[in-house]
């Protein structure tokens, strides 16, 4: 089956400066500049942004949910990456 | 959201794989602990067809749901009116956007959802088939239809299924003005000159019967509702959205001084709800099957746009081939 | 000689006039967009014209001093007082004639805006200021369009050429300037005219050729929107806008 649809785009806005883009959704778009006004035009009505990143979706790596296990479960143990996981003396302090 | 490719390759092998009784349960599990679903985690293919119908007829309705008010947009009786009934209509086009996204991470692509419309496969909400005949139609459809479609669109803002229910969320923020501003049209038609006044009863008697069939068939003839409600897409039946709908707007309606085109209608002291006459279920089959007063020309007019915006969609493409031609030689 | 409070009035209601007319213009395709993510553009582009009326006419009301408010000037005049360009009435046509309209119109509004930024009335000056970003991303957005159109299929190529030619007869009423331009120019720093005409060619010319579209000769040039001479497309059109007001006049909606 071909689709005419215009390639899809995930948008990512940064609300403002000093916090990092987010995924707000997606547009079609037949190519990179008007991937920019569309995900301007649908997604910043509100004043949501200051700056706008797009690219296809096709382009992005994602990875799968069946390997999700193996992925990020290991991390889960490492509890002494985590400051909570040492005991300090009552009276100890900048620490 | 999310890529469409993926998306596509794990609806596919969702197809192949035969759905173990521990996948189901598994499932379940997650669901039950309010955990959300994403685009490319395993879901019964039940559940992902339910999604795809849901979201792709809320998506639809928000498109379709433009013209009766674009009726109006020329016609607006003051520029203030006129610029916030575009930003109104304006939404709209974008809420759909947003959930035809969501509805693609199901691996369904925007050209077939349009498809599905136009040949009628796919559904849209019965209400945009009735006319918007004067302005005070346009307050109306702002207070009762939108009240109406935001009862039904806030418990959704919890819906298992991650896309959908951020699309909702997004949604039902920017939509919170637009019942107001339907209301305040009201509220100055009733405040206004006797024509006005009864501009606005007129209105009120043709919408509020279809606003109230706008929550669906009555719990006990509703086809999809248990099993939505176990899946987490659904958390409230219909007739329970629907009373809550008659019980927050018939003391809007008093407040202006309208009447509801009820003679049934009393306040329940015991209960505590507003008890509504017989809905005229069917008005609402007969409409759905396409006899509303408008389904034609609605159709009509998104084939028409669709149509005619063919050969720009096409010449863009072939522009950004040219491009990437160019920039490869 | 005009006094020049009445050119600055005059001028204002022209801006007013212009903004109004091509937002009810672009309203009325409003669900007739080629794509849902241009309906939002499109939307938005009216909502700016929409704006930029608004406060054109708040404006000129306070000017004028006789406590007349924005919708008295876009609801209760009759066509003939309204100075708009004959451009900006021409019907939507396609898309193709929808942005050609609109390229032409912008390249000229956009260096208006610009030379208006820097005039000696501070209160126009800040609405062309404002008004200015918004045209200068319509302008992106459309010229973005036009080359596309250009430079696409055989077939859009065909539409988007004729429609510039069709519409290149109504583009000699942006420069011709009259005595209210003039008291703009010598008494408020207003624009030029005379250097923006041959900014817009040079401009113009720059966008048709990435379009790879050929500039129209020159040719015969239709005017009178600046008298109050309009085409018969003009009529339906406020006919339309008005009918409220004019049904139930005196009233609050």
């Amino acid at each position: 089956m071909t689709n005419k649809d215009w390639p899809l785009y995930e948008v990512f806005i940064r609300a403002k400066s000093g916090l990092s883009h987010r995924h707000a959704g997606s547009v079609h778009a037949a190519d990179d500049e008007m991937a920019l006004d569309h995900a301007r035009d649908v997604y910043t009505r509100r004043n949501e942004g200051v700056s706008i990143w797009v690219v296809k979706s096709s382009s992005i790596v994602a990875s799968d949910p069946e390997e999700s296990a193996a992925f990020f479960e290991p991390a889960k143990d490492k509890i002494y990456r985590h400051p909570t996981f040492y005991e300090i003396p009552d009276g100890v302090e900048n620490i | 959201m999310y890529t469409q490719g993926l998306d596509q390759k794990s609806s596919q092998s969702a197809e192949i794989k035969v759905e173990s009784a521990e996948d189901n349960a598994r499932f379940q599990a997650h669901v039950d602990a309010e955990e959300k679903i994403e685009p490319k985690d395993w879901m019964p293919e039940a559940y992902r067809r339910t999604l795809v119908r849901q979201i792709s007829q809320h998506a639809h309705s928000e498109i379709i749901g433009m013209q009766p008010e674009g009726n109006w947009l020329t016609r607006a009786p003051s520029l203030r009116r006129k610029s916030i009934l575009l930003a109104k209509i304006q939404d709209e086009a974008g809420h759909g956007l947003y959930l035809y996204s969501a509805a693609e991470t199901l691996g369904i692509s925007r050209e077939q959802m349009g498809d599905q419309l136009l040949a009628g496969t796919a559904k849209y909400s019965s209400i945009f088939n009735y006319p918007t005949l004067t302005w005070a139609d346009i307050g109306a459809v702002g207070w009762l239809v939108d009240g109406a479609a935001i009862m039904n669109q806030i418990p959704l803002c919890r819906c298992s299924y991650g896309p959908y229910s951020r699309a909702m969320i997004r949604i039902c923020k920017e939509e919170s003005f637009h019942q107001r501003q339907g209301y305040e049209i009201m509220v100055e038609l009733c405040r206004g000159s006797k024509e006005q006044k009864e501009m606005a009863q007129d209105a009120l008697n043709r919408w509020w019967w279809p606003s109230l069939m706008m929550f669906g068939p009555s719990d006990k003839d509703s086809q999809h509702s248990a099993q939505s409600m176990a899946w987490k897409i659904k958390r409230f039946s219909n007739d329970e959205l629907r009373q809550k709908f008659v019980d927050v707007t018939v003391p809007q309606a008093e407040f202006i001084g309208l009447k509801m085109p009820d003679d049934d209608l009393v306040y329940d002291e015991e209960s505590g709800h507003y008890r509504y006459g017989e809905i005229n279920w069917q008005e609402f089959t007969d409409v759905l099957a396409g006899n509303g007063q408008c389904n034609r020309e609605r159709m009509r007019t998104r084939r028409e746009a669709h149509q005619n915006g063919a050969w720009v969609r096409e010449a863009a493409q072939a522009h950004a081939a040219k491009k990437v031609a160019r920039a490869a030689a | 000689m005009m006094k020049k409070e009445d050119a600055l009035l005059a001028y204002t209601l022209r801006l007013g006039d212009n903004a109004l007319i091509i937002a009810q213009r672009l309203i009325e395709l409003v669900t007739h967009g080629p794509e849902l993510e241009e309906e939002m553009a499109n939307a938005n582009f009216a909502l700016d014209y929409l704006g930029q009326a608004r406060m054109f006419y708040s404006y000129a009301g306070e000017l004028e001093g006789e406590g007349r408010k924005e919708d008295e000037f876009a609801f209760m005049r009759a066509e003939q007082e309204f100075r708009n360009f004959l451009l900006l009435e021409q019907p939507n046509g396609h898309f193709g004639d929808t942005i050609a309209r609109s390229v032409m119109f912008e390249v000229f509004y956009l260096m208006q805006l610009e030379a208006l930024v820097d005039c000696a009335d501070e209160r126009l000056a800040e609405i062309a200021a404002r008004a200015a970003k918004e045209i200068r991303y319509h302008l992106r957005h459309d010229s973005q369009w036009l080359i596309r159109l250009g430079d696409g299929t055989e077939e859009s190529h065909e539409k988007i050429q004729s429609s510039v030619a069709e519409l290149w007869r109504f583009t000699g009423e942006l420069f011709a300037g009259d005595e209210i331009d003039e008291i703009m120019r010598a008494e408020f720093s207003g624009p030029d005219l005379e250097s923006i005409q041959a900014a817009w060619r040079e401009s113009i010319a720059a966008i048709l050729a990435e379009a790879t579209l050929q500039m129209p000769d020159d040719q015969w040039m239709d005017k009178g929107g600046r008298t109050g001479r309009h085409s018969e497309h003009f009529g339906p059109l406020i006919a339309e806008m008005q009918y409220m007001q004019r049904s139930y006049p005196g009233l609050d909606w």
